[in-house]
């Protein structure tokens, strides 16, 4: 049974789904011209500089990290470097107090709210100061000041969980929306589809944000998907969908902007795909010259998000060469001696190893930290991180 | 107190949870008008409306992943699971998901507020897929909280718990006992502590320790060891993770002897970790090794399910070895 009502046919018709083409959403030229008939939104310039300003700092953090990460200060690291606008034009888009459930390269977001450097790095380097106590591997970033979950790496969870937690800010009636950001390749996963079907079912406030880089590691999006990318699935929900430029800061902020007003003032979830690439490799674990040519990573370079929209800001005159200079300086500056002193921070004390798994420590955990220190007590040369720690217990 | 099944009081539990909170929410697959297949959300909705208690499509990944993102949020999901057999697409959403919530994000965020619910267990003639103990599945993913109730006045009591308590709550529901069981069951909000192992009986000669159905069964064997002079202490542990490892060393000091029964197969069974745990605690004090009375090695079977399930004469075997050693 349907909700719709079904033409009755006489003879077998199949549908190829080619009737459903559909149009990207364009606002900017790489040139910082708009598009003839393209309307800028409505941004004045402290906004457009707050979001300039997140798309480099994301751009220097992810050149300076993945450089600290080659000279063996850091275990791993991810860029969002090609992505900055489909990450950041969005996120400013919303409501600071709207949820955003991202992925894992969406540290531009992050960015845009106010996530200091010192706090990127804290995390990076997992010292006493990372709110997640040096937990979980780089880039796992999260704030509940400004609205960030938490990074899980399984890939697409925090989709249906998006789900869920829209559906309680809709019960609480507090006129805000999640927000989840994923990739083409995590859109495989059986989650994405829970999640999209319940947003519809259930009514919520939700915006479904994929990236269609292009690439899940190395796998080519033509080996993810037979359909053209992942916007199609919409109407198999019932569910508003927008593919957009995602290389085009305006038209990403337009969408979003127009998605949002769906999701909480209609309860109607959106989908939004954005057409972007990822210039970098997957992670620095990653090496993009085994599965795609330097001919392909320099027609995407040409369509570079930052100096796309530096171009806009320059023709408004809101931008000058000097203040891109400055800043761009500004913040290498800030970044290098951010990282020299979070590097500089002691690791998370040893308790919080059994910590946070529970309210409270349950008493066959803590015998077991009783244990470990007694151990290190034994042995402190194997433990330099926390030799100095393991007083008491048994 | 009023008598009720089972069942009766986990709809109880349920209705005291919601009419105490709004944010407290009843989902899952069929859960809704119709009440759950086995009716423990009956008349929920009609009380609480769609908002609060609402089917899901039928997509147990997704019902789990919902319910953590609405814990997240500060809500109380209730979500069901139609059998615990079908609780497996959802075990990324458990295991990777509500059980790390906390210690990933450093206490900033976490899904203390969820409680899964899901009927468990054999003897219903269900077959592979309508009988299944997973209990030890997710005993082994620290985070999480694994509780098993026997009876309606300990259902109704620790359900409160679990929806109360701080943590992701997995709540297994012996479903041969949904309207086998009937007892008096008091009135009105009570919680039953989680994490605590309740002595059902004191005894001198043997401990046997089991959890949910197995509760019964145990009574029975323990009424045929009795009469032939072996005094018995009975445990019932009702949280398997973490579970009260004191309450059960204890009684096997003193016992010397320990039988722990499951319907669940034996290799990788919770018994296995109850049984290394105490012959560490009580080593000296063993007269016997512990025996493991549990299904089989199999997958749950239909027409030969008596043979497979450690029944009363099983678990009494057990017993009379254990003191003849």
């Amino acid at each position: 049974m349907t909700t719709s009502k079904s033409k009755t046919v006489y003879s077998p018709v199949f549908i190829d789904g080619s009737e459903f083409r559909i149009s990207t959403f364009k606002l900017l030229k790489q040139d910082g011209a708009l598009y003839k008939g393209g309307k800028a939104p409505d941004i004045d310039k402290e906004k457009a500089l707050r979001i300039y300003r997140a798309m480099v700092l994301t751009r220097v953090l992810d050149e300076r990290m993945l450089a600290a990460q080659r000279q063996g200060r850091l275990s791993f690291y991810m860029q969002c470097t090609g992505e900055e606008a489909a990450v950041i034009g969005s996120a400013a888009a919303l409501d600071d107090a709207d949820m955003i459930m991202a992925q894992y390269r969406e540290q531009g977001a992050l960015a845009y709210r106010g996530f200091g450097i010192d706090e990127f790095m804290n995390q990076l380097f997992g010292n006493e100061r990372d709110y997640g106590k040096g937990r979980q591997m780089p880039v796992h970033y999260g704030s509940s000041k400004l609205n960030y979950m938490t990074i899980s790496s399984p890939l697409a969870t925090q989709i249906p969980q998006a789900t869920g937690y829209a559906y309680g800010q809709k019960l609480a009636g507090e006129g805000l929306c999640t927000v989840a950001y994923f990739g083409e390749g995590a859109a495989s996963e059986g989650d994405f589809h829970a999640a999209l079907n319940m947003a519809t079912v259930h009514r919520v406030p939700v915006i479904f944000i994929c990236r269609n880089n292009g690439y899940a590691i190395s796998t080519p999006a033509v080996e993810q998907f037979a359909a053209d990318g992942v916007a199609p699935r919409a109407y198999g929900y019932k569910m508003d969908v927008i593919r957009v430029d995602g290389n085009d800061i305006l038209a990403v902020y337009e969408a979003t902007r127009a998605a949002r007003k769906l999701a909480v003032e209609e309860n109607r979830p959106v989908l939004l795909e954005a057409m972007t690439y990822r210039l970098a490799a997957h992670s620095s674990s990653d090496d993009p010259s085994g599965y795609r040519s330097k001919d392909e990573e320099a027609v995407w370079s040409d369509k570079d998000p930052i100096l796309r929209m530096q171009r806009w800001l320059g023709r408004r005159k809101w931008w000058t060469e000097k203040e891109e200079k400055a800043l761009q300086e500004s913040l290498r500056k800030e970044v290098l001696e951010t990282m020299k002193r979070a590097q500089k921070l002691p690791p998370p004390p040893l308790e919080s190893l059994v910590t946070d798994v529970y309210d409270d420590v349950p008493p066959a955990l803590n015998a077991q930290l009783q244990k470990l220190k007694a151990h290190i007590r034994a042995h402190p040369d194997a433990y330099p991180k926390t030799a100095d720690q393991a007083t008491g217990g048994a | 107190m009023a008598e009720m099944n089972m069942l009766q009081a986990i709809n109880d539990a349920l209705d005291i949870a919601m009419a105490a909170n709004d944010k407290v929410l009843c989902f899952g697959e069929d859960v809704g008008v119709f009440g759950g297949v086995f009716r423990a959300t009956s008349n929920l909705q009609e009380k609480y409306g769609k908002e609060r208690c609402f089917n899901t499509p039928l997509v147990e990944q997704g019902i789990i992943g919902f319910a953590n993102g609405l814990a997240a949020q500060g809500s109380f999901p209730v979500a069901e699971i139609q059998f615990a057999d079908y609780i497996f697409p959802a075990f990324d959403q458990i295991v990777n998901e509500s059980a790390k919530f906390r210690y990933r994000s450093g206490n900033l965020f976490d899904v203390g507020g969820l409680t899964i619910r899901a009927p468990y267990g054999g003897g219903i003639a269900g077959g592979l897929y309508h009988s299944q103990s997973p209990e030890a599945y997710f005993a082994h993913t620290p985070g999480l909280k694994v509780v098993i109730p026997r009876n309606p006045h300990q259902a109704k009591g620790l359900l409160l718990g679990a929806i109360h308590d701080a943590n992701p709550t997995l709540f297994f529901e012996p479903k041969r006992l949904y309207r086998a069981s009937v007892g008096e069951v008091p009135e009105g909000d009570y919680q039953l502590p989680l994490g605590e192992a309740e002595i059902l009986k004191e005894g001198n000669d043997i401990t046997v320790l089991g959890w949910g159905a197995q509760m019964e069964v145990i009574e029975q064997s323990v009424e045929m060891a009795e009469k032939e002079g072996i005094s018995c202490e009975i445990i019932d542990l009702r949280t398997i993770l973490p579970w009260d490892a004191e309450t059960v060393a204890d009684s096997v000091l003193k016992t010397g002897r320990l039988v722990i029964t499951h319907e669940a197969p034996l290799t990788g069974g919770f018994a296995g970790e109850i049984a290394a745990t105490i012959q560490e605690r009580c080593f000296l004090y063993l007269e016997s090794p512990i025996a493991r009375v549990t299904g089989m090695d199999t997958p749950f079977p239909l027409v030969l399910e008596k043979e497979y399930l450690p029944n009363h004469l099983k678990v009494y075997e057990a017993i009379r070895e254990s003191v003849e050693f």
